[in-house]
């Protein structure tokens, strides 16, 4: 096996001996048991006059239930990927765990490539079960599934994959703890300060706009979110947010429009920037 | 400098020497500012010379959430060795350390002794041609250091050449066939341990010498002050009724006088006083 792959393994391994795995399974075993009872209680909720909400007033609150339990798991997919990140290479370079490795016949751009699969096919394979789980019981309990389930499962991988990727530029240089604590205030960051481009946008201010732009750019990780947003929006709410206008986008937990394509291409584009940012910067420290 | 094919080489110096550092160089772990140097004929930092190299570092830790044959396993491949000699490789690399009946068991169960085992193995693993040792011994108790030994003498039996970093002078004069002493990042002596070890050292027992006195007795040479122990770490045999009157003038009281062939420690501890003179 090529040592990209075999670091790649050694990774996934790691997090599965660890029970990192197990937890995650569990917490989200409880929260798609708890919220499928949550959206079920949707169903049986009356009017004064005692008759059943119409569906579309199911599928309205559904829908916009359904946007924020995916922030927090988008939350805890962004948390788990900046924090095991943050230490993936600087812990192992300050315990010596890869001095014995790196004196075989491996590339330190294996050893960064390797461990970035291995965790990404983590994140996505969370951010794809999790999903699926969620979707089955908000499915099961309301009938309702949004309109694009696909985009909403890369968008929010796409997500975790930023904040792994920041994290694992911040492991080639600094101790985990500093890297994984800058990923998180940088994600935390970058989503108020899609707001303030929000708020911007709202009021029609070009600097506050500009705020959002340039956090999209830095870190895209806000941009992403919109996107997986965007494809929970039922047409019904998207109409309703295009009749609001500017002030309809105004909020974290809406999106009138996809992500443009110019900002997708940008993603590819960070992704590369930073994985050979942290292939440069690890080849060039000293261990 | 050059360590040819079965030698087993010392590399010696006090602590931030440039021991540790030198070692990395080599393995192409640092990049050095300036120099060159080779290893197996080629040159320093090329990947395919890696695969006939073992390495044990001072710093060794393994995957505590991997059993020793899974530590053992992923070495072979990342050596990389055909997977079919993977077996017998991790069983005979167990059985030289010692670690046979632990080898199902986690890294997290070992203690640092069996850890250091467990690196000893790593490097041993594809029969290397050449194997850099750093403190191997640092974490082993004196069965396991003279375990060590033994395993170093048999590589070198075998064509293997050994490059022992190591502080334990002891352990260096007993199994190394030539040495360099390092301080400061520079070599100030290298040879046999015969070429080394030319002269005679003397252990004196003592009371009454205060610290001016003491310093009186530098005329005689590098000085190893321990108390009520001083030993002159080289001093011709010839000058010690010259030492014993002179304690005795600068008011000492002499108890023992014991000269002795230099050893390794006496002759390091010259080396380095002659290079901060």
């Amino acid at each position: 096996m090529p040592p990209i792959l075999v670091f790649a393994r050694l990774t996934v391994q790691e997090a599965s001996r660890r029970r990192l795995l197990l937890a995650l399974l569990i917490l989200t075993l409880l929260v798609v048991g708890f919220s499928a009872w949550g959206f079920h209680k949707i169903t049986t909720v009356t009017r004064t006059d005692g008759s059943p909400l119409p569906p579309e007033q199911v599928t309205l609150i559904t829908s916009q239930l359904l946007i924020v339990v995916t922030f927090m798991y988008s939350g805890v997919l962004a948390l788990s990927a900046a924090v095991v990140a943050g230490p993936l290479i600087s812990s192992e370079v300050e315990s010596g765990l890869l001095l014995s490795m790196l004196a075989r016949p491996v590339r330190r751009s294996e050893v960064v490539i390797g461990k970035w699969l291995g965790l990404a096919a983590l994140v996505t394979l969370y951010a794809a079960g999790s999903a699926f789980l969620e979707l089955t019981a908000v499915s099961w309990a309301t009938g309702y599934l949004p309109p694009h389930p696909i985009e909403l499962v890369l968008y929010v991988a796409a997500e975790g994959l930023a904040l792994l990727s920041l994290g694992l530029l911040l492991s080639t240089r600094l101790s985990g703890i500093t890297g994984g604590v800058i990923a998180l205030v940088a994600w935390l960051m970058a989503w108020i300060a899609g707001v303030v481009g929000d708020i911007g946008t709202g009021l029609q201010n070009s600097a506050l706009q500009n705020v959002g732009t340039i956090s999209h750019l830095l870190l895209p990780t806000d941009g992403l979110w919109r996107g997986a947003v965007y494809a929970m929006e039922p047409d019904v709410i998207l109409a309703a947010l295009r009749a609001a206008g500017t002030a309809g986008s105004a909020n974290p937990f809406s999106a009138v429009d996809p992500p443009p394509t110019a900002f997708l291409a940008w993603v590819v584009v960070w992704f590369g920037v930073t994985l050979v940012l942290s292939i440069w910067s690890f080849r060039t420290r000293e261990i | 400098m050059t360590v040819p094919r079965g030698e087993i080489f010392g590399f010696l110096g006090p602590n931030g020497a440039g021991k540790t550092t030198s070692v990395k160089l080599l393995l192409g772990l640092l990049r050095p500012t300036s120099g060159e140097a080779w290893l197996l004929g080629e040159p320093i930092g090329d990947l395919g010379m890696r695969r006939r190299i073992g390495y044990l570092p001072e710093l060794f830790r393994y995957q505590a959430w991997l059993d020793a044959r899974e530590v053992l396993a992923l070495h072979c491949e990342l050596a990389p060795l055909e997977r079919s000699t993977w077996k017998d490789e991790i069983k005979a690399a167990l059985a030289t350390v010692g670690l046979t009946d632990r080898a199902d068991d986690r890294v997290s169960t070992f203690s640092k002794g069996m850890q250091q085992r467990l690196g000893l193995a790593a490097a041993l693993l594809g029969k290397p041609e050449l194997v850099f040792l750093d403190e191997p011994t640092s974490a082993l108790d004196p069965v396991g250091r003279h375990d060590v030994r033994e395993i170093i003498r048999g590589l070198s039996a075998r064509g293997t050449a050994v490059f022992l970093n190591s502080h334990l002078l002891s352990e260096v004069e007993q199994v190394c066939d030539r040495v360099a002493v390092v301080d400061h990042g520079r070599v100030i002596a290298s040879g046999t341990m015969d070429e080394l070890l030319s002269g005679t050292a003397v252990r004196v027992r003592v009371s009454g010498l205060d610290g001016e006195a003491r310093t009186g007795l530098a005329r005689f040479g590098p000085l190893d002050d321990e108390g009520d122990q001083l030993t002159f770490t080289k001093l011709d045999i010839e000058r010690v009724p010259e030492l014993v009157s002179a304690i005795v003038k600068l008011g000492g009281k002499v108890y023992e006088v014991a000269p002795r062939h230099q050893t390794l420690e006496d002759r390091f501890l010259q080396l380095l006083h002659e290079e901060d003179a």
